[in-house]
């Protein structure tokens, strides 16, 4: 019998989530002989070529990180949705924007600008810009930078989604699982991670009481935490409680705080917005000089809260709108 | 006029691409390497919080991410004028030197593997990760598998993640390591000095003893005489974390040597139309296109020119396997690239015997790991040595530690433009009368891949054979020919 066929392509990412499927180490392996991998530019054999050969829908999934930030991502993953009957959207990049997704703050004037022109090793008298057409003795040509990162779902459609920045190889091998078994749960759903939070599988959970009300917050510099205690009673802003489980705590283990690369949980729509009202609801503020006080220590709350969903979000970013 | 399009590179990030350019004899008169990459890193660190700078950064590659968490987390120090207590940098320097050695074996085995032990000349369907296999045995693959694997669980432990770690603050680290990890982490380091004297053994033994291969290296399409620059310790010997920088002239004389804080007097990056990376080189050299020679500000990094750069190795057996190398090369400095493979190997020596040194060291199971900062932030700057090269980061900051500005000279930048000049002699040398052949394919290859450059991100991690596809159109701009290797 002809074994499945798969493919895996990146976006803008930077080569974390190929390394978490290469940390499947000798499972690999196992990967090899059950699928037939034909499309993996990292690993195997650029074949985009074949690719456009293969007939619609013959390959039975295709599993995409890294947000599209070039033209030319957004070509191939239309291209992979087309040949594919199931596309994954694999880690925090690809689902939500993930940290390039930040880039949405600023536009892409702004970043061209400073990048090639104000950053201060920058020598560049002629302000010369990276071209999408240049001719030397020939055309040259780059692939256009678009005016903002989309998550993989804004470009195409997409089937499931595996958390992570970036997914561990244990939700990368239960997400394999679950698509080779052919018993696959309903569109949309989030594959080999937890359906709780992360406090329920966090070893410092029994720390965690009841109730907490915070009288001030602490960045993870300022303080030297007890790593046996609970950080969210040691005022550190731990998103665990609104952050979805099956990373197995590896932040908290070190004794810093979860920033919520698994994203939301379940019917949660914006995941930044969620956790500002779980720490509204436990900050001891109620007066107009807390909210001042509580703005100026903590002066980042975009790049605390959203730091992995800001696309994805009902804020999306900086969005430039002209007066008529 | 035709051109050649070499597209994609796979295993470039961002799908890289040389675009060779023929005049009407079909010889070789120009190649570019585009790299079609950016995300605006230094753009978007504007307005964060300085101390989540260590775990934004590593997202620029997953491949190399300890170099920007260790190069960010040292940044923070400066710009927190905090000195962290000496567990701390000693436990931050053992597992840095843990990266390395697990970095660079993964090239070393998986990625040049493929053309130094199974050989440069071996058919094409050996010339991968199974042929080395196939080379060195079974048992010596799972040697190999198992090592990373164990260099990877410890790292995880002591840093949280392996891919993207979280340990590192500004005065320390996040906290202790437990009695039980440091025994292991002694354990590991014994079976990493094996390791490592046993790779040394494979090189000598597959490779040196290769006629064919070590003419090759020396061969002049591959020498290019440009400045080498490296972090040094107080001796003028190689430092992975820590030092200053050193910076030796085409005929290896101290050209200039300076603290991280004056880069901005030394470095300048160029911008060309044709790609998104930048080309650093030496600012008072200046920049005279890509060009080699004393006249010319090109600079390469990473393990030949570190090697290059310093005076020697600062532990035993990396210093014995440094002073065969340069006596068996002809002294210093050496200027072939394929050369970067016989010095990763001796830096895996010199990382296995640091890391062992450090596991051993008492301090690392002192519970002083951290010092709160008091100082109010403003200015901050940092360098390690990347596995790639030397890697820079510079902040600046309002009084609560928000990112007002970010620059940052990553690794590949710093040999970007001699990788050009890789790339484009190769052409020039191969391509001629419009004769075109595989020669070409893997001439190229070898030529970018002694870099391990990091737009190669994820390159050291599967099988090591480059598939490439050329495109060569008429001047009419039909294809007229396509030639594959895979």
């Amino acid at each position: 019998m002809e074994k499945p066929k798969m493919a895996l392509y990146w976006c803008a990412s930077c080569g974390g989530c190929e390394e978490a499927v290469v940390d499947l180490a000798e499972k690999i392996l196992d990967v090899i002989n059950l699928v037939d991998i034909v499309f993996w530019p990292v690993a195997v054999d650029f074949k985009i070529d074949d690719v456009e050969k293969l007939p619609d829908g013959s390959i039975v999934a295709s599993l995409i990180n890294g947000g599209v930030r070039l033209s030319e991502h957004e070509h191939v993953v239309k291209l992979l949705r087309r040949k594919s009957k199931i596309v994954v959207a694999y880690g925090a990049c690809s689902s939500w924007g993930g940290i390039p997704g930040l880039a949405n703050l600023y536009d892409k004037e702004e970043i061209l600008k400073y990048v090639y022109g104000d950053a201060p090793s920058v020598d560049n008298p002629g302000g010369v810009r990276p071209r999408e057409k240049h001719v030397e003795e020939v055309e040259l040509e780059l692939p256009s930078f678009l005016p903002r990162l989309l998550p993989l779902d804004v470009v195409i459609d997409v089937d499931y989604y595996i958390p992570g920045c970036p997914p561990t190889p244990e939700v990368t091998w239960k997400a394999l699982e679950i698509l080779l078994s052919g018993n696959l749960p309903p569109k949309g759903s989030v594959l080999g991670a937890s359906d709780r939070a992360l406090c329920y599988e966090c070893p410092l959970n029994n720390t965690k009481p009841d109730k907490i009300l915070l009288k001030d917050i602490k960045r993870p510099h300022q303080v030297i935490v007890d790593p046996e205690k609970c950080l969210l009673t040691q005022e550190l802003i731990c998103l665990g409680p609104v952050t979805r489980g099956g990373c197995g705590a590896l932040c908290i283990k070190a004794a810093m705080p979860c920033t919520g690369c698994f994203g939301s949980l379940d019917e949660v729509i914006d995941y930044g917005g969620k956790a500002v009202s779980y720490f509204a609801s436990i900050l001891d503020y109620y007066t107009e000089e807390d909210v001042e006080r509580i703005l100026d220590r903590l002066p980042d709350p975009m790049g605390v809260f959203y730091r992995y969903t800001l696309p994805a979000s009902r804020l999306r970013g900086k969005i430039k709108t002209t007066m008529r | 006029m035709r051109e050649v399009i070499i597209n994609p590179i796979t295993r470039l990030e961002g799908h890289g691409k040389i675009v060779v350019v023929l005049d009407d004899a079909g010889n070789c008169i120009k190649a570019y390497l585009q790299v079609p990459e950016l995300r605006g890193f230094e753009k978007f660190a504007v307005g964060r919080h300085a101390e989540d700078m260590p775990q934004i950064t590593p997202r620029i590659c997953g491949v190399c991410p300890m170099a920007h968490h260790m190069a960010s987390t040292k940044t923070l120090d400066d710009l927190y004028k905090v000195d962290p207590p000496e567990p701390a940098k000693k436990i931050r320097e053992m597992v840095y030197n843990i990266f390395m050695l697990e970095d660079h074996a993964l090239h070393f085995y998986i990625l040049a593997g493929p053309d130094f032990i199974v050989g440069p000349k071996a058919p094409k369907t050996e010339r991968n990760v199974i042929g080395v296999i196939k080379k060195v045995g079974n048992e010596v693959a799972l040697k190999i598998i198992g090592m990373r694997k164990k260099l990877r669980k410890l790292n995880e432990t002591i840093a949280g993640k392996v891919i993207h770690p979280v340990f590192g603050l500004p005065g320390g680290i996040s906290r202790p390591l437990s009695k039980e990890v440091v025994e292991e982490a002694r354990k590991i380091s014994d079976e990493a000095i094996e390791f490592a004297e046993f790779t040394y053994k494979i090189f000598k033994d597959i490779v040196l003893k290769n006629e064919e291969y070590v003419n090759l290296i020396t061969s002049e399409a591959y020498t290019h005489r440009t400045y080498y620059m490296g972090l040094v310790d107080d001796k003028n010997r190689v430092n992975f974390y820590d030092g200053k920088i050193r910076v030796v002239s085409p005929r290896g004389l101290e050209y200039a040597k300076f603290d991280v804080h004056q880069y901005l007097d030394y470095i300048a990056e160029h911008v060309e139309p044709w790609t998104y990376i930048k080309f650093p080189y030496l600012k008072k050299v200046g920049w005279r296109g890509f060009i080699d020679g004393e006249d010319s500000g090109i600079m390469s990094v990473a393990p030949l020119a570190r090697l290059n750069a310093a005076e020697g190795m600062a532990t035993p057996r990396a210093q014995e396997a440094y002073e065969e190398m340069y006596s068996m090369l002809g002294g210093k400095p050496v200027h072939h690239t394929l050369a970067n493979h016989w010095a990763r190997v001796i830096e895996i020596i010199y990382a296995a015997e640091r890391f062992r040194e450090l596991a051993y060291d008492p301090d690392i199971e002192s519970r002083d790991v951290r010092k709160i900062p008091t100082a109010i932030p403003d200015v901050g700057v940092g360098v390690v040595e990347a596995p790639r090269g030397t890697l820079i980061h510079h902040y600046e900051t309002d009084e609560r530690g928000v990112i007002k500005k970010a620059n940052l000279l990553v690794a590949t930048q710093h040999n970007a433009a001699r990788i050009a000049l890789s790339v484009d002699k190769a052409a020039r040398s191969l391509i001629k009368g419009g004769v075109i052949d595989e020669g070409l394919l893997n001439m190229v290859e070898m030529a970018f891949r002694a870099y391990d450059p990091c737009h190669a991100c994820g390159t050291h991690t599967l099988p090591g054979n480059l598939p490439i596809k050329i495109y060569i159109y008429n001047t009419e701009g039909q294809l007229i020919k396509t030639i594959e290797r895979f």
